[in-house]
């Protein structure tokens, strides 16, 4: 764990040479990497209690007769750290042979290959030939339950997985069985996997021996794209990479944010991305002809919606996975027109994860539910109840099934503007605009305690979909609206911040990949 | 020796003058040996002033790493609004090493009066004694003592009308080897797997249930009532003149090729070559000595040359290039071979490996394939040199020292005798056929 926030003592140490100062309490390798050392381990995880077991991180601090060990040596005034000495490296290479005598070296079969830590730090620095003649030790392979697959001949024990589950997830699975070189991580009798939060294991595994089942040879690390960005599947806003293989979402996994995560994201945001992947998209603009709507071009479509529009009240339906951008665009487009903008949630259990505090899956199962709040629009479980007869109904990437639906029949006009077409609308719809989804373009998310955060791009939208930011923007300007001066979604934030008091200040530049909180939010944080 | 045996009269029986007796196994029988008149003595008195007597003394440890006891115990901090433990480490299972056992069978109220002092000493008001699994016998004697004890009013609410508390309870332990490590002791008295825990903290700092703790061996503590019912310059006589550092008796466990083997107390400074030849006897009919083992299978080996120069106390043992350690003493002789026990050593050392670390989890491993391929036949010159570098990984690396106790006899053998490692490599009695040939 890093240093607690309270100790405002600071220690002045020096390491490979760099003069550092942390926190009274730190260790050696937090401290190392506030100086830009990487102290190669294991068992260490800054999420997880300090272990100290792997013996990876043995450092020589100066004046001490044994090398020690860096995660669990706290720092001392005046201390001289040497990472890269002839006996530390030494005591290192010894232990990455160690740990190589039993493991199977299938890299080119493991889904961890690319990504395995004890690859890199054997490249880095372990020895070019092993000397184990024996045989190697074998176990079976292990169904762990949930979405949890253990390779134990893999397997390093350095035990994060059991720390995670005992003391974050606070519910104790996973075990170290038997002792000496035959111990392995066992499960507990009657228990499996399927703790919410228990797929983080895959990702804090260092080497290939906890795997995704939904992953598991699915690609190779490095034919992946990837990139940063925020689970859209809750309002909790997880910071998470995005990657796909061929222009298809693949994996979803945790990316650090001390803020809002941590390290961590729940199973349910991890393993619901296919729908990032649906093959039912509208690709292209169309227009009603008749009885049948017609491909055409985007500025036919446009001009469409804009006539469509003109002198109407325009009613939004707006879905709570719409990007800040997009939901700001659509109420100035409301406003101009005298109109209104609700949205409909999907809810489901609410999960936390014990260890962190304020972490857990929410029960707004969509990423912008606190944005839409913001920008003016109303939450109801009736959202076309307030549509006006012979308004136009602006439905933005909804798609409402059953009774509800039925209340479109009081629009004068339907325009759709999704990644799909709802059936509902399919005779209905006057115009269609396609917009890509939240993997095809950039934008931000407001998340539940109003952290406003970027998510980028990972692949491309399919045929002449344009990002919804982009479609509405030249609808709001068309319909007399003061154009967005650039043209990118960073400018639709600015107008956005612009234009709304509790986002004022803010932009891509200054949100970074970390966030920011709406004005307002912090003082609603601390009466909670 | 098995007991009732009638001492060799080189001995200094201290703790074992009662041993074979069974009445001395009783509350009655004990208190007729003048029992738990130290106790009584030990709650008159204060805390500190237990400690400065011990401290006086010199007792060292006897669970292997000879710490001075009184130092130990000045430790823990009087008053501190903590509560304080007292652990007996009563785990004894360095191969080689069965004296503790002999203490708990024949004078278990003799460990109970050392915990009650010890505990009263640190300030706890509670001591466990953590006996492992195997000792069933030792354990039924303390856990019938120390129902004595608390039917007789010298444990509980008003130790021996003193006012005070003293608790003493007896732990089970399941059979590891590493809970003899004193936090992994802890650990394993919690409930939680017998792991060894970082230090620091420790254990005066943060010990069982996170609170201060001691933790001594059972001949330490049944030492204690010795020192106070005799005085601190009573026990400092039991040692060399010239190395005042080791005093008092220990009690040696004798096993291997040799003569008398058994439960032997001299005092310290004792010449080994002697305990060797006379108390035990010397080596079987036709045999000779060919290696000694004179502290548990921890210590470093040594040759016989080396034994006989030694002088048997915490300094004359290191001077020889070995340790007291626990006092458990292994003789080999010419009959055996060396690699092989070595081999087995390092096997016993693989099976205990608490799997924490890697240097010991896989290096106590690969040590005994390798050795056991020596033995076997099996072994290239190359594998000497592996063994080495492997052991040289596995020293001053790890949390606790369990994989530098598998080192150590890997280290020490190699080094002084080499010749049995070659041997058995130029004789090359298997010969490996490759399988795909």
């Amino acid at each position: 764990m890093t240093a607690p926030a309270s100790s405002t003592q600071t220690v002045n140490l020096t390491i490979e040479g760099r003069p550092v100062s942390v926190p009274a309490g730190t260790s050696i390798l937090e401290a190392a990497k506030a100086a830009g050392v990487l102290i190669p381990h294991y068992c260490y995880h800054p999420g997880l209690p300090v272990a100290g077991v792997c013996r990876m991180c043995l450092v020589e601090v100066e004046k001490a007769p044994k090398l020690a060990p860096s995660c669990a040596t706290a720092v001392a005034e005046g201390q001289v750290v040497r990472v890269h000495t002839e006996k530390a490296l030494e005591a290192r290479q010894g232990v990455l042979e160690m740990l190589l005598i039993n493991h199977p070296l299938d890299c080119p079969i493991c889904d961890q290959a690319g990504e395995c830590e004890l690859q890199d730090y054997t490249y880095q620095e372990g020895r070019a030939e092993g000397r184990y003649r024996e045989p190697k030790r074998f176990n079976p392979v292990e169904d762990f339950g949930g979405d949890v697959i253990y390779v134990a001949n893999r397997c390093i024990l350095c035990t994060r997985c059991v720390r995670f589950m005992d003391d974050v997830a606070q519910h104790p699975i996973l075990n170290v069985s038997e002792r000496g070189d035959r111990a392995v991580i066992g499960k507990f009798e009657g228990e499996d996997m399927t703790h919410p939060w228990a797929g983080n294991v895959i990702e804090l595994c260092p080497v290939g021996a906890l795997l995704s089942k939904d992953a598991l040879n699915k690609a190779r690390a490095w034919e992946l794209d990837r990139a940063g960005s925020i689970c859209p599947n809750c309002s909790q806003g997880c910071n998470v990479i995005i990657e796909a293989r061929d222009n298809t979402v693949v994996r979803m996994r945790p990316r650090p944010n001390e803020d809002v995560n941590k390290y961590f994201m729940c199973d349910h945001g991890r393993l619901n991305y296919r729908w990032l992947n649906r093959r039912d998209r509208v690709d292209v603009p169309m227009v009603r002809q008749g009885a049948t709507l017609a491909g055409c071009d985007w500025d036919r479509a446009l001009a469409e919606a804009t006539r469509l529009m003109a002198g109407k009240r325009v009613f939004v339906l707006a879905s709570p996975m719409l990007s800040n951008e997009a939901l700001f665009l659509l109420a100035e487009i409301a406003r101009r027109t005298g109109g209104a903008g609700s949205f409909r949630v999907q809810t489901g259990a609410e999960a936390p994860l014990p260890g962190v505090e304020d972490l857990a899956l929410r029960a707004d199962r969509a990423a912008n539910v606190r944005g839409a709040e913001l920008l003016g629009f109303t939450r109801s479980e009736r959202p076309l109840e307030r549509l006006g007869a012979g308004d136009v109904l602006l439905v933005a990437d909804e798609e409402l099934v059953g009774e509800d639906a039925s209340g479109a029949a009081k629009a004068g006009a339907t325009i759709v503007l999704g990644t799909t077409l709802p059936y509902w609308a399919r005779h209905t719809a006057a115009a269609v605009l396609p917009i890509a989804n939240m993997s095809e373009e950039e934008g931000t998310f407001t998340n539940v305690r109003g952290r406003v955060q970027r998510y980028l791009q990972v692949k491309a939208a399919p045929g002449f979909a344009r990002p919804g930011w982009f479609v509405l923007s030249d609808l709001l300007a068309a319909l007399g609206g003061a154009p967005i001066a650039g043209g990118l979604p960073s400018d639709v934030f600015a107008a956005l911040a612009a234009a709304r008091p509790e986002f004022a200040g803010m932009s891509y530049d200054t949100l970074g990949m970390r966030g920011a909180v709406v004005a307002g939010a912090m003082a609603e944080a601390s009466a909670r | 020796m098995g007991y009732p045996h009638t001492p060799h009269p080189r001995e200094t029986p201290v703790l074992s003058q009662h041993f074979g007796e069974m009445e001395a196994t009783t509350l009655d029988g004990w208190r007729t040996r003048g029992g738990y008149a130290a106790l009584q003595r030990a709650l008159g008195m204060a805390p500190a002033e237990i400690v400065t007597v011990v401290k006086d003394s010199g007792l060292r440890g006897r669970g292997g790493a000879g710490f001075p006891t009184g130092v130990k115990w000045s430790f823990m901090k009087p008053g501190d609004g903590k509560p304080h433990y007292l652990c007996c480490n009563a785990d004894e299972s360095e191969p080689g090493t069965f004296k503790d056992r002999e203490i708990m069978r024949w004078t278990p109220h003799a460990l109970v009066e050392g915990c009650a002092i010890g505990a009263y000493a640190i300030g706890a008001e509670t001591a466990y004694i953590y006996i492992r699994g195997e000792f069933t016998e030792p354990i039924a004697r303390m856990e019938a003592a120390i129902e004595e004890a608390y039917a007789a009013g010298i444990l509980g609410k008003n130790a021996m009308g003193s006012g005070k508390t003293v608790n003493v309870w007896v732990h089970r332990g399941a059979g590891a080897y590493i809970c003899g490590e004193e936090t992994a002791l802890m650990n394993s008295l919690e409930g939680r797997r017998g792991n060894p825990r970082i230090k620091p903290p420790f254990p005066a700092v943060a010990g069982v249930f996170g609170q201060p703790t001691t933790i001594n061996n059972v001949e330490t503590l049944a030492a204690v009532p010795q020192i106070l019912n005799n005085g601190a310059e009573w026990y400092k006589k039991f040692s060399r003149s010239d190395n005042p550092k080791s005093t008092g008796t220990k009690l040696y466990s004798v096993c291997g090729n040799i003569a008398r083997p058994g439960n032997y107390e001299v005092a310290m400074g004792f010449p080994f070559k002697d305990f060797l030849y006379d108390v035990c006897g010397g080596p079987l009919p036709g045999r000779k000595f060919r290696a000694i083992i004179p502290g548990g299978i921890s210590v470093p080996i040594q040759t016989v040359a080396e034994a006989e120069a030694s002088l048997m106390d915490y300094e004359g043992f290191v001077a020889q290039g070995t340790m007291l350690g626990s006092g458990g003493v292994i003789v080999v002789d010419d009959a055996q071979n060396l690699v092989k026990f070595i081999a087995r050593a390092a096997r016993f050392f693989a099976h205990e490996s608490c799997a924490q670390c890697t240097q010991c989890r896989e290096g106590t491993a690969w040590t005994t394939k390798i050795l056991e391929r020596i033995a076997a036949g099996d072994g290239t010159s190359e594998d000497l040199d592996t063994l080495l570098e492997i052991a040289d990984n596995m020293t001053g690396k790890t949390i606790c020292v369990l994989s530098d106790s598998c080192a150590t006899p890997v280290v020490s053998g190699l080094k002084k005798f080499r010749g049995d490692f070659e041997a058995l490599i130029k004789k090359k009695t298997h010969v490996l056929v490759p399988a795909f040939a």
